[in-house]
């Protein structure tokens, strides 16, 4: 039971990152119908940043309290990603916005080359230990000392996340630029006719997300206590799995996909290799209780199908509802 | 990334893979050939090496370049005599940028230049297509650095190395945990690399067969960070002891996971993850580990090697003494059989007995040495250093830790943790 705790923790950790990592994907695509490769590309710059600010602060001995420090550091990357984001799409997509809808996804995966590679020269292609500022607390949280632990930078990050969520549903759903958001989504057009000006919220769609990826990636940073001018492909690929897994252009659908995602793959990770231990079958065949008898751990797929797992998941989930989870069917999306 | 992945197949660092664009340098041509004079009394015997002299490890290139030309020099000095010939060794060197494919192109530059044998290379993706090269132009090559196993699996008389090989490695791992750390029940995981995924193949082999219970055997891969959802299977079981096949990248921040989930086991590495990089990508939760290198500690060289050396080059980085060795192994051959010629000196070189600066020398038929140490070091303060050599399976503790200025990691501390530009 610890262990299956243990997992769910790490989880629903892993899985409140990939949310708000979806929640950028999902919102552009909801409003200019573009999946925006170059977004895990944000999430790393944002990383990478914060970890320039914070090793600056502590490395000159201010005796500031380390949370300040990892707050300066997110000071610094929030709006370095913002500018980051309104610069993508002011350079590369906005000229493509009439342009057929090849061009610009194929724009997007440049892009992500591109950041990756600059991100390369300037914070070099090691990967960079991420300093250690806030001292990791493990909490007991069963009672049992030996039991499942949630730490004080887990709780941190679910917390953050559910808090950037839920004021990004505020905005969209109770300002002003929300409702200019969503008729923007519906239709350029006629909300250009209502006095909207479109090209601002759209950029102004992009450069939220940016800033919520910004986030993401220090979470991310102080979580692994690792940052690699690569990682923001693989994250980005799952977090864009998890807006699809959720119904991509939903809001509320990219956090229960990218939740979602973060616990099938804890815990396939966890009990696949348990589940397909063919040593269960040892009573049947003789030739399995032979194999069992020197190896125990005989299984069909081991944790080397962690993700496997994770994206067979997100095929099963389209095959029988192509439009995701909470994505309502609309023909003309992907 | 895939030719790092290969590279980690020899390169004990992946720290090594450092700074993008650092070290551009020119691989320096030989001096002035003099062999368009030849005076009767002196010959002209060329020795040859290859490495990466530019990109991500040009650095332990260098150090094996430094290696040979404090061989060739001080042979130099000696005025051998060949034949009753004064030889006069002249010394090749090429820039393999540890591209597989250069390596057979550099190979075949050499065997149209006439050398008399190779010192090189460094990787061992590198080096086993080459050696096809050498073998067919009945070449010898020694490399001090390439310890995959197949390099010496291929039948090639020419073929010999200086340094242990990876499936020497496993099974020294493995010994050690068996023997000295008394581990009953060892959980394994590896990062699905040829390099990662050989080694624990053999330690879990040699853990299997002297009895030791294997609880869980995880995978990974190279790129991940989370490293939780198997670390959590493997608190369930309870080792003694985890054995991690993989680099530095990924083993630092799978150990500090580990101990965020309260695991106490000890963990252990392979030579991927026995750098000092391990302490800044691990933090304080590296402190206590234990690795393994092939050969012998850089500081354990012999006494003489080491003061000629920090006097021309500065510190050995890692594999120089092993490519001094070579180059040395190379010239005591041709003096044994008081000829340069390949063809005549070949056998000489592979029944030879060379007390050299990592010890004594002797090669077996396939041409790996006899009886290769392996070392065991343990994380002690951020630095790693040798608690144990471990030759044909026995242990020899070390007491004391050699010269504390000593960096036992491979890699220089690699400037990693600080932005660069």
């Amino acid at each position: 039971m610890d262990i299956f705790l243990q997992q769910l923790v790490n989880g629903l950790t892993l899985g409140s990152v990939y949310a708000v990592v979806a929640l950028g994907y999902t919102m552009v695509y909801g409003i200019i119908q573009l999946i925006n490769f170059a977004h895990g590309e944000v999430v790393m710059i944002g990383a990478m940043v914060a970890f320039t600010v914070i090793t600056t602060i502590s490395g000159a001995n201010t005796g500031l309290p380390p949370l300040a420090i990892v707050l300066a550091g997110v000071l610094v990357a929030v709006p370095a990603c913002m500018a980051v984001g309104y610069t993508l799409e002011r350079v590369a997509y906005r000229p493509l916005r009439k342009a057929p809808r090849l061009a610009p996804l194929i724009t997007a995966i440049g892009l992500s080359i591109i950041l990756q590679h600059l991100a390369m020269i300037i914070w070099s292609r090691n990967p960079i230990p991420f300093p250690q500022i806030v001292t990791v607390t493990p909490y007991h949280f069963t009672g049992n000392p030996d039991g499942a632990t949630i730490t004080n930078v887990q709780v941190a990050i679910i917390a953050t996340s559910i808090l950037m969520m839920a004021g990004l549903l505020g905005l969209v759903y109770r300002t002003k630029l929300g409702i200019a958001m969503r008729a923007t989504s519906q239709n350029q057009e006629v909300a250009g006719l209502m006095g909207i000006n479109i090209n601002n919220v759209i950029a102004l769609t992009f450069v939220i997300g940016a800033a919520l990826a910004a986030v993401a990636g220090v979470m991310v940073g102080t979580y692994y206590g690792i940052a690699q001018y690569q990682m923001g492909f693989m994250l980005g690929l799952k977090a864009f799995s998890a807006a699809v897994l959720g119904g991509i252009g939903n809001l509320g659908g990219a956090m229960l996909g990218g939740l979602l995602l973060g616990v099938i793959e804890a815990l396939g990770a966890g009990y696949v290799g348990e589940i397909t231990n063919l040593c269960q079958l040892a009573s049947w065949s003789d030739a399995i209780a032979a194999r069992c008898a020197t190896d125990p751990n005989l299984t069909l797929f081991g944790s080397n199908y962690q993700d496997v797992f994770a994206f067979m998941v997100l095929i099963a989930v389209l095959v029988f509802r192509p439009s995701g989870l909470l994505g309502e069917r609309v023909s003309d999306r992907a | 990334m895939n030719i790092t992945r290969k590279l980690g197949l020899t390169l004990v660092a992946a720290a090594a893979v450092t700074l993008y664009g650092c070290g551009k340098e020119e691989p320096k041509k030989a001096e002035a050939p003099k062999a368009a004079a030849p005076v009767e009394e002196t010959i002209t015997v060329k020795i040859a090496h290859a490495g990466p002299l530019t990109g991500g490890i040009a650095h332990l290139g260098k150090d094996n370049e430094n290696g040979v030309r404090l061989a060739v020099d001080e042979a130099n000095a000696r005025k051998i005599k060949l034949g009753g010939k004064t030889v006069k060794f002249e010394m090749l060197t090429e820039d393999d940028q540890a591209d597989p494919k250069l390596g057979p192109t550099i190979a075949q530059k050499f065997a149209d230049a006439k050398v008399a044998g190779v010192v090189g290379h460094l990787n061992s993706g590198v080096t086993i297509p080459a050696s096809a090269v050498y073998n067919q132009a009945g070449i010898p090559m020694i490399s001090g650095s390439a310890t995959n196993p197949k390099l010496t699996e291929q039948g090639f008389k020419v073929v010999f190395r200086t340094v242990g090989r990876d499936d020497q490695q496993g099974p020294a791992v493995a010994a050690y945990i068996a023997g000295e750390l008394k581990a009953k029940k060892v959980a394994i995981a590896d990062d699905a690399t040829a390099y990662g995924e050989g080694l624990a193949n053999e330690v879990e082999k040699t853990l299997k067969a002297s009895g030791v219970n294997i609880v869980a055997r995880e995978k990974t891969n190279d790129k991940a960070t989370d490293f939780k959802a198997i670390l959590t299977k493997i608190k369930g079981k309870n080792p003694d002891a985890i054995f991690y096949g993989g680099m530095d990248a990924t083993g630092g921040p799978m150990i500090k996971q580990a101990r965020e989930l309260g695991i106490k086991a000890t963990f252990t590495f392979g030579d991927g993850a026995c750098t000092a990089e391990m302490t800044k990508l691990g933090g304080p939760a590296s402190e206590g580990l234990i690795c393994s290198q092939p050969g012998i500690p850089t500081q354990m060289a012999s006494k003489s090697f080491q003061d000629a050396f920090k006097a021309k080059y500065g510190e050995v980085k890692q594999y120089a003494p092993f490519f001094y060795d070579g180059a040395n192994l190379l010239i005591a051959a041709m003096q044994k059989a008081d000829s340069a010629d390949p063809a005549k000196y070949l056998p000489a070189l592979a029944s030879i007995s060379y007390e050299g600066a990592t010890g004594k020398i002797e090669f077996d038929a396939k041409g790996d040495r006899k009886g290769a140490e392996m070392t065991i070091f343990q994380m002690k303060k951020g630095i790693v250093e040798p608690v144990a050599i471990i030759k044909d399976g026995k242990t020899t503790k070390l007491d004391g830790a050699p010269a504390a200025a000593a960096p036992a990691a491979p890699a220089p501390a690699a400037p990693a943790a600080a932005p660069k530009k």
